[in-house]
This record gives structure tokens, sequence and C-alpha cells, in this order.
């Protein structure tokens, strides 16, 4: 069992032995729940088991794969077959044509590849920016910095949702420069580094490697900037996976903020979010669901593949802090 | 982005203790400033601009009013015009019974299926993938897929009730009369099902770290099961139950592209969040957008999502 448990409670920011040790126990401490083995292993309890088990599989697959069996299937029905009354549960006449005619109509392939690259964007900025000033606020420390540190995880107390209008209006004449990031990937771009949470997590993941192991390196002459990339990121490994998946996500799901700066263009340069919503406007159901099931695959591929880091690195963010 | 996002505790909560620098001479250490603040630059350009500026700005906006390309200092007139508007009230209401729904639905839910599946020894990591993979979707994509669904002529759902023998239902579209009202209950239920994985996986987290021999002095003692999670599974998670119920609050409270997507701000205004109206004063009104207004609005949400934000920070700190 215990391995079975392994993926959540995987000590993702964990290079200190006593975070290791803590981790083990929890491990060891899952040999025990609620109900205790004996228990589970009368026979009547066996049966009751059984019979829950069945139930939560049968109910959990009907309720979150029942849906996207819809989400696939619903887009290869015809146009009438899928505004029909009563609905068709198996389509009764498979039109492959209708993934073909989304993807062509709705313009799938090109917000694809938007979202692709607003997205790459995003986390190289991302990394760059928030890795950089992470490292200094915990290993430089310099004059000032508590402050900066401070004002940028004091930003977590106010979601960005909020200021959806004076942000609008910032990236539509940006201060000093007055130039418009309207409809350039940048208003995607540069707003992502503002956030104080990847400050947080990096700076108290680096704040856990050892002072020892930079001040031999800067004995032997070595820069800070050297010191980053050859002793600091490798270490880093896993956070900077945390961190790249959250940011990743974050533009895969926006929706206000893309709607606002990249909407309206021609050709478009919406999202695959934004992107199917528009053309959702004016389009017949069945093109509306094949587009949607073409917008949810690379995700969904995405997360068979890394579930693992992606589900242990949600918890901890929350917990292992 | 308005689901469970995962927020930290505090920096420093950690105390660092004040180590030696290597580097005493003067101009080691302005050198070392010098290239600290490079490595800061881009990041603290990225806030000033993006986020602390923003901030300011939407207060000082609140405050004025720009007529015919001129702004002036307006007093208070803005929030006396947003609180003279029946939506705003009607916004606030409906976010308050989105978050409660919510709540109830997206904060209870989420810990029993945890339990659960913490008791399960089979199929642990396919319920667990099953339960995140809504969160992977793209909103739109969910969403656009529930208005089908809840379409009152061709939607699957009147089919289920019907087969059921059940009254069929306008779903999103039932005009505002009960309390709670069919379409906000429509729009928490297409909610929940997107976003109830990452509270289920934080607390399935939370579930394993409690001592097993808790559990077995409690049997001992004859404990049955209802009182083995009243008086151990609850108390002994209680600040993450805590830290979930205020992040749940802030994130439940910014609904947008729910609502937005299902019913466009509601068949009239029956679902029309507080973050809906703040786009619609500053961005759909026809051509009479108004930002400050909107800016109003948004300093109202602010200091109520920050109330909370701020109790989550106190929570978390208090963990640690």
């Amino acid at each position: 069992m215990a391995g079975l448990t392994a993926p959540a409670s995987a000590p993702v920011p964990a290079p200190v032995p006593a975070q290791r040790r803590a981790a083990a126990r929890a491990a060891q401490a899952q040999t025990r729940t609620l109900v205790s083995r004996a228990q589970l292993n009368r026979p009547r309890s066996k049966l009751i088991y059984r019979v829950v088990l069945a139930v939560t599989v049968v109910v959990f697959t009907l309720v979150f794969v029942g849906p996207l069996y819809f989400l696939f299937s619903d887009g290869l029905k015809s146009a009438t077959e899928a505004v029909q009354t009563p609905p068709t549960i198996v389509p009764a006449h498979v039109h492959l044509n209708t993934y073909v005619r989304a993807w062509d109509e709705m313009g799938v392939g090109r917000l694809l590849f938007n979202t692709l690259y607003y997205a790459a964007g995003a986390l190289a900025f991302q990394l760059v920016f928030d890795v950089t000033a992470a490292y200094a606020l915990s290993k430089l420390r310099p004059l000032g910095g508590n402050l900066i540190l401070a004002l940028m995880v004091a930003t977590l107390m106010i979601p960005s949702l909020v200021l959806v209008v004076p942000q609008y209006l910032t990236v539509a004449s940006l201060p000093l420069l007055h130039i418009s990031l309207i409809g350039s990937p940048a208003a995607i771009w540069l707003p992502s580094v503002a956030n104080g949470f990847n400050i947080f997590l990096l700076k108290r993941f680096f704040d856990s490697i050892p002072d020892e192991l930079m001040a031999a390196a800067a004995i032997d002459g070595a820069t800070p900037l050297t010191i980053l990339r050859k002793i600091v990121l490798p270490i880093s490994r896993p956070i900077l996976g945390v961190v790249s998946i959250f940011s990743l996500v974050a533009v895969w799901k926006d929706f206000l903020w893309p709607l606002l700066v990249e909407g309206g263009f021609n050709p478009p340069r919406d999202t695959l979010n934004t992107g199917i919503w528009q053309a959702a406007q004016a389009a017949p159901q069945n093109l509306i669901i094949a587009a949607s099931a073409m917008a949810a695959i690379p995700t969904l591929v995405f997360f068979l593949i890394f579930q693992r880091n992606i589900m242990s690195g949600l918890t901890a963010g929350s917990l292992k802090g | 982005m308005p689901d469970t996002a995962v927020r930290p505790r505090e920096a420093g909560s950690r105390p660092q203790p004040r180590r030696p620098r290597l580097d005493s001479r003067p101009a080691q250490r302005a050198r070392r400033n010098l290239s600290a603040y490079g490595f800061l630059i881009g990041a603290v350009v990225c806030f000033a601009f993006f986020s602390w500026y923003p901030i300011a700005r939407e207060v000082i906006m609140s405050f004025q009013k720009t007529h015919l390309g001129t702004t002036s200092w307006a007093g208070w007139a803005n929030y006396h015009r947003i609180f003279a508007d029946p939506t705003f009230w009607q916004a606030w209401r409906n976010t308050l019974e989105f978050t409660v729904l919510a709540l109830i639905l997206g904060y209870a839910v989420p810990f029993f299926v945890a339990i659960l599946l913490n008791e399960l020894r089979h199929a642990r990591g396919y319920l667990r993938v099953l339960v995140y993979l809504p969160v992977m979707l793209p909103p739109a994509s969910a969403l656009l897929l529930f208005a089908y669904f809840y379409d009152p002529t061709y939607g699957l759902f009147n089919h289920i009730l019907s087969a059921l023998h059940l009254p069929a239902s306008q779903w999103v579209q039932s005009p505002g009369t009960t309390v709670p009202t069919v379409a906000m209950i429509s729009v928490v239920i297409a909610a929940t099902w997107m976003n109830m994985g990452g509270a289920t996986l934080i607390y399935l987290a939370a579930l394993q770290s409690i001592p097993g021999e808790l559990y077995e002095a409690a049997e001992l003692d004859g404990a049955g099961l209802w009182s083995r999670i009243w008086h151990i599974t609850i108390p002994q998670i209680r600040l993450i139950l805590q830290m979930l119920l205020a992040l749940q609050i802030v994130a439940t409270m910014q609904m947008f592209v729910e609502a937005f997507i299902l019913t466009n701000g509601g068949s009239g205004t029956t679902t029309i969040s507080v973050v809906n109206l703040i786009y619609q004063y500053a961005f759909a009104l026809s051509g009479a957008s108004n930002y400050n207004s909107a800016s109003a609005l948004g300093v109202v949400l602010m200091l109520v999502l920050a109330t909370f934000s701020g109790a989550y920070l106190w929570l978390s700190r208090e963990r640690g």
C-alpha cells in the first residue's frame, strides 16, 4: 500500500535530511488508517469493502470519465444528430468529418500554436526572471532585499482578477514608456513574471541549500552567475519542475486576461480557451464539441504523462510548506 | 486563476539564522549588492508594472472620473454610484450564494471523497487520476460541454431526468425565484466537477500524515467509525481544513468564467458574479465603458478578498 500512495507524499522540495526523515515517518504511518487491517479481514467487512470498492470505481468512472466520453463522441455526430431530441448516447452515424471541419473552420491549429507559444514564452520568462530574483533574495541578500520580498509575497493577498481593469489599462499603455502590448505575446509573458507564488516557492527552496556549498565555490573565484548555474540550478530541479507545471497550466487555463489582451485580431491571436469560446458563438453544436475535444487533448496527454509530478507538485505547494 | 490554486504560507516564517558574511570588506559588499540588483531587476520591473502599480492605480482610479478625456477627482461618487446600482447587490448576493453552495459541494465532498480513497486498498492510483482529470481541461472545453448537457431541449441532463421520470429543468436558463436558484446550482455543479480534484488531493495528503497509533488507540477504546472521523481525523487535519476553507472562499468569490460561458452573465442577471459585473462595467456596456466604477467595485472586492487571504496567511503561519 505504501507504494501506491508514494506519489502524493513524494517530498518534492526536500533536499534537507530532516524533511526526508519526516516524509519517511509519514510513509510508515500510512500503514494504519481509519479502518484497521484486522477489521477489514473479517469476512463480513471483506464483503462490505468489496461492495464499496466496486461502487466507488463505477460511480467515479461514470462521473469523471462519462462527460469525457461525450466530449469526444458527440463531436462525431452530424449537425442534426447533435441537436436531436432525445440525444443519442452512441453516435448513429460517425462523421469524422466534423473534427476536420472544426479544425479548419474554428482554426484550432492556429489557436493551439498560439497557446503553446504563449505558454512556452511565459515559462521561459518566469524561469529566468523569477529564479534569478529568488536566488538574489535568498543567497545574495542585498540591501532592501527583505522589503522587496515582502512586497512581492504581499501581492498574493490580491488575486489578479480583481486588478483586471488597471492591469489592462497598464498593458494598453505602459507607464513611462507609452508602449501598448495589446495583441503582442508580451502582454501574456511579462505579467506572468509578477507571480509572488513562484518567488515564494523558489526562495524557500534556495534557503534550504547550505551556504557552505556556495562559499566554497566563491573562494575558488566563481561569480554569482556561475554559482547559480553550476550549483544551485542542478540541485533545484524538483522545484523548477513544480514551478514549470504551475506556470504552463496557468497560461493554458487562463480565460479573461487572454480574451482582453489577445482577442479580436485577424488572424486570431487567441488561446485555445478563448478562441473556441469565441468561435462557439456562431458555430453548430457538433463543431463546438469537436473543437472543445481537440482543445482538451494536449492537456489530457500532458497530464497522463506527468501525472505523478503534477499531483505531487500540487500537494507540495500547500503541505510540505 | 479561479480554482483551488495552492497558496504558500508567508515567506520568512522559517527563521533564518544570521550567518556571518564572508565578504566583510565594503568593496566586496557593494559588488555583491550590485550583482544582486542585476538579478532582481527583471522580476522587480515586472512586479512594478503589472502588480504594484495596478494595485495603486485601482485605488486612485476609484476616486477619479473621466469626462471627455480629462480626469478629475470625484471623491466617493463612484462608490455611491455602484452602491445605488441594484445589479451590484444582485452580483454580491449571487457571489455569496455561489460561494456557500460551492463550499457545501466543493469543500465537503472532496473531504469525504479523500477519506474514502484513503481507506481503499485497490485502484487508488486510478481513482486519484480520475478525480484530477477535469482540473486539467481548458475551462472553455469543460464549460461548453456542460452548456450542451444543460440545454433544455436536446441536452443530456434532461434526457436523464426524463428517463428517471422526473420533470425536465431549464438548468442554467431557469428564471431566478428560489434561493438558491436552479441556475446557480447548475453553475456550481459544473464548477465543482471541474475543480474538486485539487482539494481532494490536498486532503488525501493531509490524511496520510495522521499517525496510525491514534486510530489504534481509539479502536481499543471502542470508538466507532464516525467517532473516529469526528474525534481524530478532523482535529488532526483541522489546520489544513481551515486553510483550504480560506483558499476556497477566495477562489470561489472570484468566480467569473463559469457564469460567463454557461450563461453569459445569466438569464437576466440570475447568475452574474462580482467579477462578471466588473467586466460589464469596464468592457461590455456598449460604448459607455466606465473604468472608474469598475475600479471602485474592484477595490471593494479586493478588500473582502484580502481579509480572507490574510486569514489564510495567518493560519499557515500558525502551522509552521
